[in-house]
């Protein structure tokens, strides 16, 4: 059995936190009056998602991965996935499916202790996950609402080809567009969405300079669990409007200072006043247990310096930026180039540049039970990143959301031998 | 009256193809024709492609309880499904040496990783990712599923097979309609009399055809339906009749499916080796034989787990079927850790109560070896049926 966690201190956050989090608030109070408002509503996913598109209809967007990992935070996702269970769903698959829908049978009540209004429109647009597809038939039957299906193809030989993009924009034009149409009752405006990818090119190159500010040494920022609060809004509700651009402004100063001050990262315990390991992460990281799991690597000096997970609702470092030139291109590209769509030898060559390129120590995979796009092939690119960079790989097992896969012990165990072993093999340490 | 030794030869014979996990009929194959053989995991490629250009399509179905896996477990955590462990065994083992090219269908996100770690271990072969859409207007998916054909047919033809024509395709969709029609027949004589076909056996045979050009497989559909239609001393028994959903792709132990039979079942419906009903009806050799195998997919084809269901109701097919089949009740017996099998099961279920069947579930592992509980959970299952028919 886990030792129960200690109570803990308030966690300390910066301004660019405190706006995110008032940020959020206004999209879940948006949400709550909608029925009264009468806003429309789209459930959709993170990866993949088509937010520019659904903001110039004035659709809101929901996201159940999103609502999930929140209901885990708040430690409301044992009792969820019980009663999905209880339901019939079996023990085998996505947590994340689960948590959704026992919230949903729970009243549907959000992260803000809100209801969440029942969607106008599923809009399965998604990538580089097959129970996405799984998890909006579900909800259908339990909604009987439109569903907007965008099927992405996979990146299997590690290019985006143009059958594939001629296939996703065709998708988009004759399939997503005219449902969008027919829930709102408004027409395609183009200009209107070209305003939005405009807004998110400049959030992501604001991003991705906070990303790679973890090539300094110190690192200003830990690119994993302090990553996830970075990539809230732009992977969100909020890619594409004024909102994401003002945060990401803002939290580029923030690190820059940092930078200039030479500080580390920013943990909610307080900040990483050394640095003794570098590593690089694998994998989503747990949310029941998150801020027991980070306080694991800051006690020992460990601070991510790059992460996969990071990279989840879009690879942004490779170049890529939403291009209001070419919307509906534009937006094909996106999708297709989300991290869980690259293929295994792409996502090995991409964790062995991050290994060189950010000088780390060493990579740690955390794989979790709940979702094989990530994990299936985990060990593989463990041994090819071991062999590739020089550098020793650790590897943990945890969950998405499911409390039963987090043993507190057993992964300190662990992280603590990784880090030990990082430390034998220094040079300059004796053997 | 003793069965006629001419078909205990013919299951026999199938058996010990079941059996060549070595793939050793494969390579007996390529040194008589010198052609290419690629094989494909489950549940559905178009082989009359590959046949059209000579090359044997190999059906891989995972290994089999036997199979001692050692480097394939340290591929796979605990909670992957077991299908990906056998494959990486069975190549790292060199059973697979004989193949030229390995072909994953698009099932599920362990199946397309997997085709990843195949292009890092087997830098050799030809490794192809089938994306199939899951859109299926023939204007979006059916253009982006021909390019994907005529991308396999090119890479093909770089590694030696025949250049693709209209006129070779036409024959092989011909023959493997003909091929399609015996499997129909044989699962039509086994909803009618299943004590003629044992699924067991069916199994068996139908696994044998993976390993054959369709041009043996064929024959043997045929032999084994007309004598085994003909043997009267296969008598019916009491027993339920069930259908048995969810095994589409890791297969289950051919000990769980004898389980299930000895335990008071008659499979009277199933999902095994889907392959060979994946497309339900003939595919017209008119017009452009490409477009048709497309047509074919987009709107002939089994609602599989693996498949989007964009109109009408989640589960329909399995009404349709129970209906079709007469089975009493259903089996939910899907490999552990199976995502389309599981996440469709809760929507599977509900269909099996709109139709107001009975059903049970459990799961199962291609290398399970212990079935009693299963035989205890079957058989009352079965014992029920037959109870609350009878009331």
């Amino acid at each position: 059995m886990s030792p129960a966690p200690t109570a803990a201190a308030p966690a300390r956050k910066d301004d660019s936190q405190v706006r995110q989090k008032a940020m959020i608030a206004r999209h879940f109070d948006r949400l709550a009056a909608a029925p009264e408002t009468g806003a429309r509503t789209a459930y959709t996913f993170v990866p993949g998602n088509l937010t520019e598109l659904l903001l110039s209809f004035d659709v809101l967007p929901v996201l159940p991965e999103i609502n999930a990992l929140q209901s885990a935070m708040r430690g409301k996702t044992a009792e969820y996935i019980a009663i999905a269970e209880k339901h019939g769903h079996s023990e085998d698959v996505c947590t994340y499916v689960k948590s959704d829908i026992g919230m949903m049978k729970s009243g549907n009540i959000g992260p803000t202790g809100q209801r969440l209004p029942s969607p106008d429109l599923l809009l399965l647009s998604y990538t580089g996950c097959f129970t996405f597809m799984k998890w909006f038939e579900l909800l259908r039957e339990e909604y009987h609402c439109p569903v907007a299906m965008l099927h992405v193809p996979y990146q299997a030989d590690g290019r985006i080809t143009d059958a594939m993009r001629t296939y996703v924009v065709d998708q988009l034009k004759q399939v997503v567009i005219p449902k969008l149409e027919e829930v709102t009752g408004r027409k395609y405006d183009e200009d209107r969405l070209r305003e939005h990818l405009a807004r998110s090119a400049q959030a992501e190159d604001d991003l991705v300079w906070v990303l790679q500010s973890a090539k300094n040494v110190p690192s200003p920022i830990d690119a994993y669990f302090g990553a996830v609060y970075y990539v809230g809004p732009i992977f969100s509700a909020f890619r594409g409007t004024t909102d994401a651009v003002d945060y990401y402004r803002e939290l580029r100063e923030e690190i820059a200072e940092r930078i200039r001050q030479g500080k580390g990262p920013v943990t909610p315990e307080g900040e990483v006043e050394r640095e003794r390991f570098r590593v690089v992460v694998e994998g989503p990281p747990n949310w029941t247990s998150f801020r027991q799991f980070w306080k694991m690597f800051a006690d020992e000096g460990a601070v991510a310096v790059a992460s996969t997970y990071s990279k989840v609702g879009g690879v942004y470092d490779l170049g890529f930026r939403h291009d209001p030139d070419h919307p509906l291109e534009t937006l094909a590209d996106y999708c297709l180039g989300c991290y869980t769509n690259l293929s295994l030898p792409t996502r090995i060559d991409l964790l062995t540049r991050y290994v060189s390129e950010y000088r780390a120590d060493g990579f740690l995979i955390n794989s979790v039970k709940s979702c094989n796009s990530f994990s299936a092939g985990q060990l593989h690119i463990l041994r090819e990143v071991e062999a590739r960079s020089g550098r020793p790989g650790g590897f943990i097992e945890s969950d998405l959301v499911d409390p039963r896969y987090f043993s507190a012990a057993n992964i300190k165990n662990r992280l603590e031998s990784y880090f030990q072993m990082i430390e034998q093999k220094r040079p300059g340490v004796a053997s | 009256m003793s069965e006629d030794p001419r078909l205990t030869a013919l299951v026999s014979a199938a058996g010990t193809l079941f059996r060549d996990q070595a793939l050793d009929a494969v390579r007996a194959w390529k040194a008589r024709t010198g052609g290419l053989a690629v094989g494909f995991l489950p549940i559905y490629v178009p082989r009359e492609l590959l046949h059209a250009q000579g090359v044997l399509p190999v059906g891989l179905m995972g290994g089999r309880p036997d199979l001692e896996i050692i480097k394939g477990d340290a591929y796979y955590q605990s909670y992957i499904c077991h299908l990906p462990r056998s494959t990486i065994e069975l190549g790292l083992n060199g059973s697979y040496a004989a193949l030229d090219g390995l072909i994953f269908p698009a099932i599920c996100d362990v199946i397309r990783n997997l085709s990843g770690m195949w292009q890092m271990l087997f830098p050799h072969v030809l490794v192809h990712y089938f994306d199939v859409p899951q859109n299926f207007d023939p204007g979006i998916g059916g253009a982006f599923y021909r390019r994907d054909l005529e991308a396999l047919a090119t890479a093909l033809a770089e590694r030696g097979a025949r250049p693709l024509t209209a006129e070779a395709l036409r024959e092989s969709i011909a023959l493997y309609n003909e091929n399609r029609r015996l499997v129909r027949e044989l699962y039509a004589l086994r909803r009618r009399e299943p004590w003629k076909v044992p699924t067991h056996e069916l199994y068996v045979v139908l696994r044998a055809a993976l390993l054959m050009p369709v041009e043996e497989s064929t024959p043997m559909f045929a032999g084994y339906l007309a004598l085994t239609s003909a043997d009267e001393s296969r008598r019916p028994q009491d027993q339920a009749r069930v259908l048995v959903a969810g095994s589409f792709c890791e297969q289950p132990p051919l000990a769980l499916i004898k389980t299930l039979e000895r335990s008071g079942c008659y499979i009277v419906d199933d999902d095994f080796v889907q392959v060979h009903r994946f497309i339900r009806s003939d595919i017209p050799v008119d017009g452009d034989p490409l477009q048709r195998l497309v047509d074919a997919l987009l709107t002939d084809a089994v609602a599989s787990p693996t498949r989007y269901i964009a109109g009408g109701v989640k589960g329909a097919d399995l009404e349709q079927r129970l209906a079709e089949s007469s089975a009493e009740g259903v089996l939910f017996c899907a490999p552990s850790f199976c995502d389309p099998a599981l996440l469709d099961q809760p929507m599977a279920v509900r269909a099996a109560e709109r139709a107001g069947a009975p059903w049970t579930a459990f799961k199962y592992a291609e290398n399970s070896g212990q079935f009693q509980v299963i035989r205890e959970q079957a058989g009352t299952f079965a014992d029920s049926i037959k109870l609350w028919s009878n009331a």
